[in-house]
């Protein structure tokens, strides 16, 4: 995966007067919308900040940690994830159908959405634009060894790779397989190995060493 | 349809380019965009399967030059002037020129949407029949070319799979996206090879299928 700090129009964001009128197009429609009586200032508030501070991959990394100390938790999850995940108070919006796709020494899955931008918000809250974008959804199901190469991803010979393409309201979360050398770890610790990436497939989760 | 959203397999978009550090919004603009099509949604007016359908509606030259957001926007502006709750003449001004119309949902609070973002829409329903597959069936996907939203892309169309496993039985959004009602129809995990799909590769390509995308190999 190629970096780039300028952030500039490769992700298809726009120069400094495109995002001051983006600005003023949406506190117009904004106002409209107010003035009309069909949506609450607060509630606007409410959902942004859901997805700012309460809503993010930090939940789906408890989720992973909890399932790789609590054999009993990961069948619950095998056989209903929708509700284990629920049990940890993840629940809601773009993840109401979960499922979790085990990685494996022989599996490596992967999720993308190549007709739009679905992605489990309720685990990994909202996508990066990346996961939206057309590269990303173009390739992930026809050559997906090439685009986890970008990722910096090289898997072991032999494994077959799985590539999960959310076409319904289906919701994946990948579980990594857990790194070597972390007997013993508490769910909080092991909860810093697991990354955002590692549970859409396009990672690995960190290893041991990785962290202190 | 079969239009610029529907980009799987396709070749032309160069690789995968991550930004560094990249911040949950670029601009106010985004959570304001988000904030609003979530709340708009909230209202009933629409399906969440045609608003997507409103998304790749859009002109393909403007959907695939625009930011995800600006589509969400472009397409919350679609169905707020389809819907009547919004004059284009409004949009165009930025001043309210006619009444409200009634919401079809009462307008949810700070309070109320918490409860509303919690709960989710959950789209599995009873069914009223037995579903037609089972796991270790062999399928062939349909290679329809519909006018209107589907959720099977042209990657997998007429493609051989085999059923992975049955997922319940969930509204259909091909029906749904058309105003037709939910029509809820069996979905399955179908499983298959790359081979098949795209000539060549060895990973697997799991797809959620309804069964009206469906038959069985060799009918």
């Amino acid at each position: 995966m190629s970096h780039d700090p300028a952030g500039d129009d490769q992700h298809g964001h726009h120069d400094h007067s495109h995002l001051e009128g983006m600005e003023l197009k949406v506190r117009t429609l904004e106002s409209l919308l107010v003035e009309k009586g069909y949506v609450d200032p607060g509630a606007l508030d409410e959902i942004v900040e859901t997805y700012e501070t309460r809503v993010g991959p930090r939940n789906g990394a408890r989720v992973v940690a909890r399932a790789w100390r609590d054999p009993a938790y990961l069948e619950r999850l095998r056989q209903d994830a929708t509700s284990a995940i629920a049990e940890l108070g993840f629940t809601g919006r773009q993840g109401e159908h979960m499922r979790v796709v085990e990685n494996t020494p022989e599996i490596h899955n992967m999720v993308v959405c190549t007709l739009c931008s679905c992605y489990p918000w309720s685990v990994l809250g909202l996508p990066p634009v990346w996961y939206k974008s057309a590269p990303y959804r173009s390739r992930a199901v026809s050559e997906p060894e090439a685009v986890l190469a970008e990722f910096g991803v090289t898997l072991p010979e032999g494994k077959t790779i799985r590539v999960w393409d959310s076409t319904a309201e289906m919701r994946y979360l990948v579980l990594p397989e857990r790194p070597a050398g972390t007997e013993g770890w508490s769910e909080e610790r092991l909860a810093d190995l697991v990354t955002r990436d590692s549970m859409i497939g396009t990672g690995l989760a960190r290893a041991a060493g990785e962290v202190s | 349809m079969n239009g610029p959203h529907d980009m799987g397999g396709m070749r032309c978009y160069g690789p995968v380019v991550a930004e560094r550090d990249e911040p949950l919004f670029h601009g106010a603009w985004e959570k304001r965009a988000l904030a609003l099509t979530v709340a708009m949604g909230a209202a009933g007016m629409w399906t969440l399967d045609r608003m997507r359908f409103a998304r790749e509606s859009l002109p393909p030259v403007q959907y695939l030059s625009s930011t995800y957001y600006e589509i969400w926007l472009a397409a919350l502006e679609t169905m707020l002037v389809e819907k009547g709750l919004l004059a284009a003449a409004e949009l165009d001004s930025g001043q309210a020129s006619s009444p409200p119309v009634a919401l079809n949902r009462p307008v949810a609070d700070r309070q109320g949407m918490a409860a509303i973002l919690a709960r989710g829409g959950p789209v599995e329903r009873e069914a009223s029949r037995q579903p037609a597959f089972a796991s270790g069936d062999r399928v062939v996907t349909s290679d329809t070319h519909p006018a209107g939203h589907t959720r099977l892309p042209r990657y997998a169309r007429g493609k051989p799979g085999i059923i992975a496993a049955v997922q319940g039985c969930h509204v259909f959004p091909d029906s749904n996206a058309a105003g037709q009602g939910e029509n809820p129809q069996w979905l399955y995990s179908v499983a298959f090879r790359a081979a098949d799909l795209f000539g060549a590769g060895i990973h697997e390509v799991f797809l959620d299928c309804f069964e009206p995308y469906l038959s069985s190999e060799g009918t």
